[in-house]
């Protein structure tokens, strides 16, 4: 028997996760609905994976630095994402209280 | 660092990611969670920066691209006032369809650097068939993700009109621009990917195809749309990972793709709509003419702040039902005080939260969370229905149409079959609304023309406070 392409494996990554992602998706809270949103918007800025190495490796021709800064422009973008994105969910995460005792009541900013 | 080595660190990175999505299910976990998020992101990065051939200027450009990103981000999030986060989360949300367009043109562009190692000079690397039409999706979802996003993200600015936008032949249209992206996607493919204008017309036809997919879904609609693009932006970003064999960009990608649609279809059941139906469009224009259509002459009853603030002060039990027009008059923090003022003379208070409130899934919940009202006092839908008919007041404030019983007894209403808020099962309903106009979907209310309603016509935050002053 031939070996399996390792598009096959990949394949079997991406499917294995899509339902990870389904039963961890149903058990957030509706409360975090938002926060949810946020986070994941951060985590998937994970794309500047792709735009480092394009970034940051020399052109082959150095005629041609279209890819360098297309990937430096990406890192920007994703950078805004991954900073914007896991500092405003912990900004609403630190809203989240739970009922606070009568006594210890003392009045608190937002969260950062 | 060996590839080898790489790969399981991205692994690790990808595990990272479902561990904080896995922390949001509880308020608790979740803070934890999001840490846990950053430390796969921060693993992610520097994986990719210790595997890579970074030269000199490479990490100078690095260098200053995350600099300026990042500051931006931290101040967009430090300062952003917590009603804005729809359009926030849109605005996002186009920054990674963006991304996507970007790191698929630069694959096509240097091939090279994302193999790590050398071309021959003078010869175009050879792409895979695979790789090329993963890369083409992932393009052309990243460009409908960013221009469908920009559209979302000025609907809720306020930048462009909510109402939706329809025309004659539209869904033709779509269809058309949908058959030729997958023609130049074939033409891209077959040119061994040498056909670089092919791949620009594809991002073209698909940065306009995501115009015309958002343009015709109306305000209400929004918290489809949003959680809509949630989901494409994962699909955009698992496409890529096929391109770049990147097992946490994979993960990710399911991971959100997924979440996203998980969202969209909570949100369509919470409409009682066909996720279908919502994409299509033309729902929720601005339902004037329908509600003058009607004109029907009852009598409303209206109430004063003073007689409001009498009536829950003597009362057992108040249900408090944000709404929207909560968040667009910013009351929340006088509607905190209201809740402590009732707490204070022995009411029980809590808090009921329909799924499509506000704009985006869970907005209210953030909303009453940032004035300091405990997460264990607000309660959803389905969770706090039954207590309608025990409680002495339902104080309505921003919310129409999921209020609105003609969703349970009324088979001709647009919503019918619609899951409500039972708010007419208590003695008293009290709805602050600005005038007594229709909801977004232009339907009567019929609670507004019962006995026990009171209806409290002014400014949300205005109203609430000064109930709050009647209390003394």
């Amino acid at each position: 028997m031939e070996a399996v392409d390792p598009f096959i494996f990949r394949l079997a990554i991406f499917v294995l996760a899509i339902f990870i992602g389904y039963y961890v998706v149903w058990s957030v809270t509706p409360a975090l609905h938002t926060p949810l949103m946020s986070v994941t918007n951060a985590i998937s800025s994970v794309i500047i994976v792709g735009a480092l190495l394009a970034a940051g490796t020399a052109a082959i021709d150095a005629g041609s630095q279209f890819g360098r800064y297309a990937g430096a422009l990406a890192v920007m973008l994703a950078s805004i994402n991954i900073f914007g994105g896991f500092l405003v969910t912990q900004r609403m995460l630190a809203m989240y209280k739970k009922k606070e005792k009568p006594a210890a009541k003392k009045p608190e900013g937002e969260g950062q | 660092m060996s590839a080898n080595l790489a790969a399981l660190l991205y692994l690790v990175a990808g595990v990272l990611f479902i561990l904080a999505l896995r922390g949001l299910s509880s308020p608790e976990t979740a803070r934890r969670g999001n840490y846990l998020g950053m430390a796969g992101m921060a693993v992610a990065v520097g994986t990719t920066l210790l595997v890579m051939e970074l030269d000199g200027f490479g990490l100078a450009l690095i260098g200053g691209a995350v600099v300026i990103g990042g500051a931006i981000g931290a101040v967009i999030a430090r300062r952003i006032p917590m009603t804005a986060m729809p359009q926030l989360v849109a605005g996002f949300h186009s920054l990674v369809g963006l991304c996507a367009v970007l790191v698929a043109a630069a694959y096509l562009y240097e091939p090279h650097a994302f193999h790590a190692g050398p071309a021959v000079e003078g010869v175009r690397y050879s792409f895979g068939t695979a790789s090329l039409i993963e890369l083409s999706i992932g393009a052309a979802i990243g460009a409908i993700t960013f221009s469908g996003s920009v559209i979302a993200f000025m609907k809720l600015q306020g930048l462009m009109r909510s109402a939706p936008i329809v025309f004659k032949g539209q869904h033709w249209l779509n269809l058309a621009i949908g058959v030729a992206i997958a023609v130049f996607v074939i033409f891209l493919t077959a040119s061994g990917g040498q056909a670089l204008t092919a791949f620009w017309i594809i991002c073209f036809l698909s940065l306009i195809l995501g115009v015309l997919l958002i343009v015709p879904i109306g305000g209400a609609d929004m918290p489809v749309v949003v959680s809509m693009l949630n989901s494409y932006s994962g699909w955009a970003a698992a496409a890529l990972g096929f391109t770049l064999e990147n097992t946490a960009l994979l993960i990710t990608g399911a991971l959100v793709g997924s979440s996203g649609a998980i969202l969209s279809y909570i949100m369509c059941k919470g409409m009682n709509r066909s996720f279908v139906s919502v994409i299509l469009g033309g729902f929720g224009a601005d339902g004037g003419e329908a509600a003058a259509g009607a004109d029907i002459d009852r009598t409303v009853k209206q109430g004063s702040s003073d007689d409001a603030a009498f009536i829950m002060k003597n009362a057992g039990k108040v249900i408090i039902v944000p709404g929207y027009g909560m968040a667009v008059a910013q009351a929340q923090h006088a509607l905190k005080e209201l809740g402590e003022l009732l707490k204070a003379e022995g009411v029980d208070v809590s808090y009921a939260i329909h799924p499509v409130a506000g704009r985006m899934p869970g907005h209210m919940n953030v909303l009453l969370a940032e004035a300091n009202v405990p997460y264990d006092e607000v309660f959803e839908l389905e969770d706090i229905n039954s207590e309608f008919s025990t409680a002495d007041v339902a104080f309505v404030i921003g919310a129409n149409d999921v209020t609105n019983p003609a969703a349970e007894d009324d088979p001709s209403s647009p919503i019918y079959g619609m899951p409500v808020l039972q708010v007419w099962k208590a003695k008293t309903v009290m709805f602050v609304k600005r005038s007594l106009g229709s909801g977004y979907a232009g339907i009567e209310n019929p609670l507004f023309f019962r006995d026990n309603t009171l209806m409290l016509l002014g400014d949300a935050k205005k109203m609430t406070e000064s109930i709050v002053k009647g209390m003394d």
